[in-house]
Order: structure tokens, then sequence, then C-alpha cells
């Protein structure tokens, strides 16, 4: 029997859309269709100049938009040849860090909810509003601050952030517990998610998976470890892996990965000073403080040469690879020497697992089909672009 | 290892290949290959042992209309055994956009493939799968080339056609009615 | 729309009409049709800080045949525009459609080959939700908007 799990379905995590040949309740073969959200991000970032580029790269992968943006900023950086302060740094690690947990919870919460557990939804959207409140603080937008910016961020840090994440990070440990505690031990989580879409480490490498699903196959690859950028080598953490590879190890991992981005989130808490710079020096990259703009000549033609033509950036190509929450992310940007990029190309894990969830459900049950589907964690704005 | 060591193993593994280096600002020692022998050095750089690039991380492609050779095919690979990265390039004509697949070496590349087919029009020889991947299937044209337009005042389809005519809408029926009797 | 209706004056039915109309406002049921970023802000705004169940929007239902309201939350894409049409179609009526978001009401930020520039050339909408994404209180306020609307529709057609 064919079964077609359209592109609008509760389960699929966006518009994904499976055409399924069944045998009762097994599937046989599955056929998968994606570009159902396809945007053309890429054709139109080559439209923008370079500072307009970042709101759309952002919208790719929504649940990750700070790591986009920091994998974005740090390709034209690296282009641009110019050397971010410390303390950028470490507040952009800070960022990335409450994105990858703030991507972790809308996960589990959505993971949870299709396997049958309905309240972990509601306790991780709980949590998620105090993230998306200090995203409100630091620029106004809970989504998609665009706060990081190329050079450094947009403004500097408000009063009353160390507050807010302190307060944060005492509050969601015990929070954590609370939903292992719903699902750990759960027997009907386990009989759910055990042996199931189990995922080998050769095939892991092979297709293409790094990230949270390579790790639960017992391939021991972190971006942050093996090419560490912006400063993670002098952070104490560590990369959890696990061995079976099915959907239970991935949640085990997930959940791991979030205590651990907890612990480097305290560390950077401690080395980021209330105050001070935020951005680098440059004045044809970096716009000077509004009140120096509606009082001196210089700032104000500053402020206008970067608003309207933007800066340019030398001619060559650049790949930062970056720790996104679902695997290794990069833009592979190239620019032609002028204010606007020439292409710029955006790595997307879920577009590889996506590919991979063929043979991950091939031969289990239909409702195995929904349980591997969650742990692989798609984001069909990134698949698709 | 750093850039010279990596292309000279790989010369040696693969000698007729041309191979060109060229400087690069990031992690990445890039190398120009030659269309011709793109799969023998795609399975050197997978199975020779001091190279062992098992991971495909990226397949994509810069159109540089309208100057020729038009455009350049980037594949970007890592190697988790040595942790080392590497970025490989192979230039082709605008007229004769056509080049051997590799997802017989990476498997990951398959989908990687059919979105350069979709998006830019490049003929990937020998893959299993030649079919779009993000754009409708009945999309005329390429998108992501230069010389296609950003915007497109077109109102949208709403509707699908039949994809199964009447006959063939009976026959599954009652194919489906026949297998599920036994 | 709704209910035909086959009297000359439509006084004999004004009484029903306001209980069919609270009826009808007071429990909307949306359809799950969450494209790309926009759907996150609409969980967020069915989950406890926000809940839209204390405004009639108890479930979001997976079957468009069993629901009353498609919130088109996310930029629609050419390829999903006949999956849009149809789902509309299978909905019965009385049926609305709050277009959310700015791509699903002009296109957004994307104004190219790929995206529809507008939700409303392929389904008719009622209330448009400007914001990328809109916070659940704006969304919130366009299901409020939309009630209001349901309170002046009439029953006779």
């Amino acid at each position: 029997m064919t079964v077609n799990m359209g592109p609008q379905h509760p389960s699929t995590h966006g518009v994904l859309r499976l055409v399924l040949e069944l045998d009762g309740e097994t599937v046989h073969s599955a056929a998968p269709t994606i570009g159902y959200l396809h945007t053309g991000i890429e054709k139109t970032a080559e439209q923008k100049k370079w500072q307009q580029v970042i709101p759309l790269v952002e919208r790719m992968d929504y649940l990750s938009a700070q790591s986009n943006s920091m994998a974005f900023c740090m390709s034209v950086e690296r282009l641009l040849g110019v050397e971010i302060p410390e303390r950028v740094k470490n507040i952009r690690i800070l960022l990335a860090e409450l994105q990858r947990i703030n991507s972790h919870l809308v996960w589990l919460g959505t993971h949870g909810m299709e396997v049958g557990a309905v309240s972990v939804m509601l306790y991780c959207f709980r949590e998620r509003e105090l993230l998306l409140n200090i995203n409100e603080m630091i620029a106004g937008f809970r989504l998609f601050p665009s706060y990081i910016r190329v050079g450094g961020l947009r403004e500097d840090l408000p009063r009353g952030f160390h507050d807010a994440v302190r307060a944060f990070l005492e509050r969601m440990p015990g929070k954590v517990d609370e939903y292992e505690d719903l699902l750990t031990k759960n027997e009907i989580y386990l009989k759910r998610t055990q042996g199931v879409g189990v995922v080998s480490k050769d095939d892991a490498v092979a297709w293409g998976l790094l990230g949270p699903i390579a790790r639960a196959a017992g391939v021991d690859y972190d971006v942050r470890k093996v090419f560490p950028y912006l400063g993670y080598e002098t952070y104490d953490f560590s990369v959890p892996t696990q061995s079976q590879g099915d959907v239970y190890s991935r949640y085990k991992i997930r959940v791991a990965e979030m205590r651990e981005s907890m612990k480097i989130c305290r560390q950077a808490l401690e080395r980021i000073t209330p105050r001070g710079v935020y951005a680098i020096a440059d004045p044809k990259i970096t716009p000077p403080p509004k009140d120096r703009v509606y009082t001196e000549m210089e700032a104000l033609i500053q402020h206008f040469l970067i608003y309207s033509q933007g800066f340019t950036v030398p001619a060559g190509e650049a790949y930062v690879p970056v720790e996104g929450p679902r695997g290794e992310q990069g833009f592979y940007v190239i620019s032609d020497g002028t204010n606007r990029p020439w292409r710029v190309k955006s790595r997307a894990p879920s577009l590889l697992a996506c590919q991979a969830l063929e043979k991950l459900i091939v031969g289990g049950l239909i409702a195995d089909v929904i349980a591997v589907i969650g742990s692989i964690d798609v984001v069909m704005g990134d698949v698709d672009r | 290892m750093d850039a010279a060591a990596l292309v000279a193993s790989l010369q040696q593994a693969v000698p007729e290949a041309a191979l060109e280096t060229v400087p690069s600002v990031d992690l990445h020692p890039t190398i120009y290959a030659s269309r011709d022998h793109l799969p023998a050095v795609a399975r050197a750089l997978r199975d020779a042992a001091d190279l062992k690039f098992a991971f495909l991380a990226e397949l994509t492609v810069a159109d540089y209309w309208p100057r020729e050779p038009r455009f350049e095919v980037v594949y970007i690979m890592v190697s988790l055994v040595h942790r080392t990265r590497l970025r490989m390039k192979v230039r082709l004509s605008g007229a004769d956009a056509h080049l051997a697949t590799v997802s017989g070496i990476w498997p990951a590349a398959n989908w990687l493939e059919r979105e350069v087919w979709d998006l830019f029009g490049i003929v990937f020889d020998g893959h299993p799968d030649p079919r779009r991947l993000l754009m409708p299937e009945d999309w005329e044209g390429f998108p992501l080339r230069k010389d296609s337009p950003v915007q497109i005042r077109r109102p949208p389809h709403t509707t699908e056609p039949l994809q199964v005519t009447a006959e063939e809408f009976r026959q599954n029926l009652e194919r489906d009615r026949l297998s599920r009797h036994e | 729309m709704g209910i035909e209706s086959e009297f000359e004056i439509p006084v004999l039915t004004t009484t029903v009409e306001k209980m069919v109309q609270w009826a009808r406002r007071s429990s909307i049921w949306p359809v799950t049709f969450g494209l790309a970023c926009c759907a996150i802000e609409m969980m967020a705004m069915s989950c406890s800080r926000y809940d839209i169940a204390r405004f009639g929007a108890e479930v979001f239902r997976g079957s468009p045949r069993q629901s009353d309201l498609m919130i088109v939350a996310g930029r629609l894409s050419r390829k999903m525009a006949p999956a849009l049409r149809r789902i509309y179609d299978q909905m019965p009526e009385p049926k609305w459609v709050i277009s959310m978001g700015a791509c699903a009401s002009i296109g957004g930020v994307f104004d190219n080959y790929a995206i529809v520039q507008g939700v409303d050339q392929v389904v008719p909408v009622d209330v448009y939700v400007p914001g990328c994404p809109p916070r659940p209180e704006s969304l919130i306020y366009g299901i409020v908007e939309l009630q209001r609307k349901i309170a002046q529709q009439r029953l006779a057609s």
C-alpha cells in the first residue's frame, strides 16, 4: 500500500513529503521529496550588501539563528582578514551556546510530543521563553536578533544581561533533570526508541551526518574540539558520545549537550565584562555610536557610507566550519571584491540528514518513522534554503 | 599535514592528474583538479592511507558568467583520521558542463549533485537519480545561474496535473483488492 | 455563508444568528499549517505562556476536514502552492484564513523566483498579521480580530 505523508503533516517537522510503500505496518521503501520551502536565499543574498545578508541567513535554519549568523560573519571576517576582540569572541560563544540550548529545547519538545509525551512540549517551551527574553533584551527581537554582525556585534550588552543569564543558568539544570525524569527511564519511551533508526559509524561518515547523529553512533567529532574557533580551546567542556546509534542514544546525546552548553555558558559569563568593546574599530565596517553621529560630521559621513554602500570585501573565498546544533555548519562565501557577495552557499546538515532518512526508516514500522524523523532533527528551512 | 605534503601525496597516488595549488585564507588548502581525472583523484582522496578524506562536507558550484571557464565545482572534504580539511575545485566551461559523479565514492554526494543539477544545470554522468531536488518538477531553467532572473512575476500554479489516468487508478484499486484478499 | 437562508426577511434568524456566531467564534480550531519560522511562534503561542486555548483554539487538528481556521504560518514557495490550495479546498465551510507573518502576507524579505508574493494569490485571506515573525501576542490579536469579524457575519447570504 502506498501512503503519502504529505507536505502538510503534524509530525514531519515542516514541509517534508514522504511517499511510503507499506506492507501492513512495515515500511518497504520511502521516497522523500523536499523543496517545498525553497526560498532562493542564496540567489537573493547575491543582490544584497554584506550586512544585509545576515537577516537572510538567520532565516535559513530558523532554530539556530545566531549560529547561522555567526558562521556567516566568521567567513566574511576571514576574508577581510580582521581579528575580533577577545570580549566579542566570548559573547559570541555565549550566544551560540544559548542558541544550542534553545534549539535542543524545541527538538525535545516536538520530539516528545510526537512520540506521545505531550507535556514535555509545554515544559520545554516554558524554559525557552526565558531564552527568548534574553534575545529580546539584547536586540528587541525574539527569534532573529541579527545581533551578531560582521566585525563584532551590533551594540554593547544591555544592563541586566548578566543577571538574566545567571538566573537562567541557575534555573535550567533542575529543569533538565525534570525532562530526564519524564523520559529517560520511561518504559514506553524506551520501547519506542531503543533499537530504532540505527546508524552505524561508517554509515554516518559516508552519508555526511556529522553532529549529534554521528556522535550517537560513536564518531568522536565535534568542530569545537577538532578545528576550534573563537577560543573554544580555552574552555573546559566535554563532548558526549554514545555507541548504539539509535533514537534513544541521540536523545541522550542532546540532553548531555544541553548540560555541557550550560557549563560553557557559565565560563563565558565570567569572562565577559558588563561594558566594553563590542566591535572592531574599523571605520569602514563598524558604524559609529548614535550620539556621535548626531554631533560630529565625520561620524555622520561614516554612518552614511556604511549604510548606503556598505563595505567591500577583498576577492577570495572562505569557509569556516562551526558546530551548530545539528552538526557541522558553515558558509562558503565567495567575494569578487565588491560590496555584494558573489556566492553564498550554506552547508546544510539537515539536507544530508534528510537524505539518510530513506535508509533509516526502511524495514521499520510506520510508527518508527515519526520517532526517527524527530530524532534526526531536520529543520526544513535549512534543507531547502 | 600542510598543503604541500597533501598535494605531493595525492600526486603520488594519482600520477597522471594535473593538480594546481592556489593560496587560501582559511583552514582549507585549495587544489584544482581536471575533469577527466576526477574519479581517480576522488577515490585516492578517500582511500589513500595518509589522506583518508572520508567525509564530504560540501559539493557546490560557483558561476562566474560571463568569464570562461564559467563554472567551478567545489568539493570540501574532511579527514577525521588526520584532522585536516581540503577544498578541491574543478573548472568547467559553460558549453560543456558535465562531469563524472562521485556519489559512488561518497554517498552523501547524491542529493548534493541533484541540487547542483537543479540549480545550475550541470550534468553528472552516471548519477543514479538525476531529478530536480528543490524546484518543482516542471520548472524550466536553472535559477542560480547568473543569467537567470531573481524576480519572476508570474502567478503561482495552484493545480497539479493528474498523475494517474482513470484506467491506471482502476487497475491500482483492483490490484490492491486482490492482494488483500489472499 | 454557512446556513443558506431561504426566508425573504432574515428577522426570524437574528437570535439564532447571535448564538451561531458566538459558537463559531469561541471555538475556532486551526489546522496545522506551519511552514517555516512563523510556525515556531505559532507553537509558542499554543504553549503555556501565551495560551491560545483560553481564546477557544483548543486543539490544532491535523486533518483539514475537522478544522475551521487555517493559519498560513511561513513563506509559501511555488512548489507548495498547490498543496496549500488543496488543503484549503478540503476544509469544510465555514472556514477562515489568517495569513501570519510578512512572508505569507506579501512575500516578506524574499522577493524572488521561489516565493509566492502573498498567500492571497492562492487562497482568500481574512486577517493579515504582520511581523517577521509576529510576536505570539500579535497573532492572538489577529485571532481576536477574526473573532470580531465572525461576530458580524450574517447567516443569511
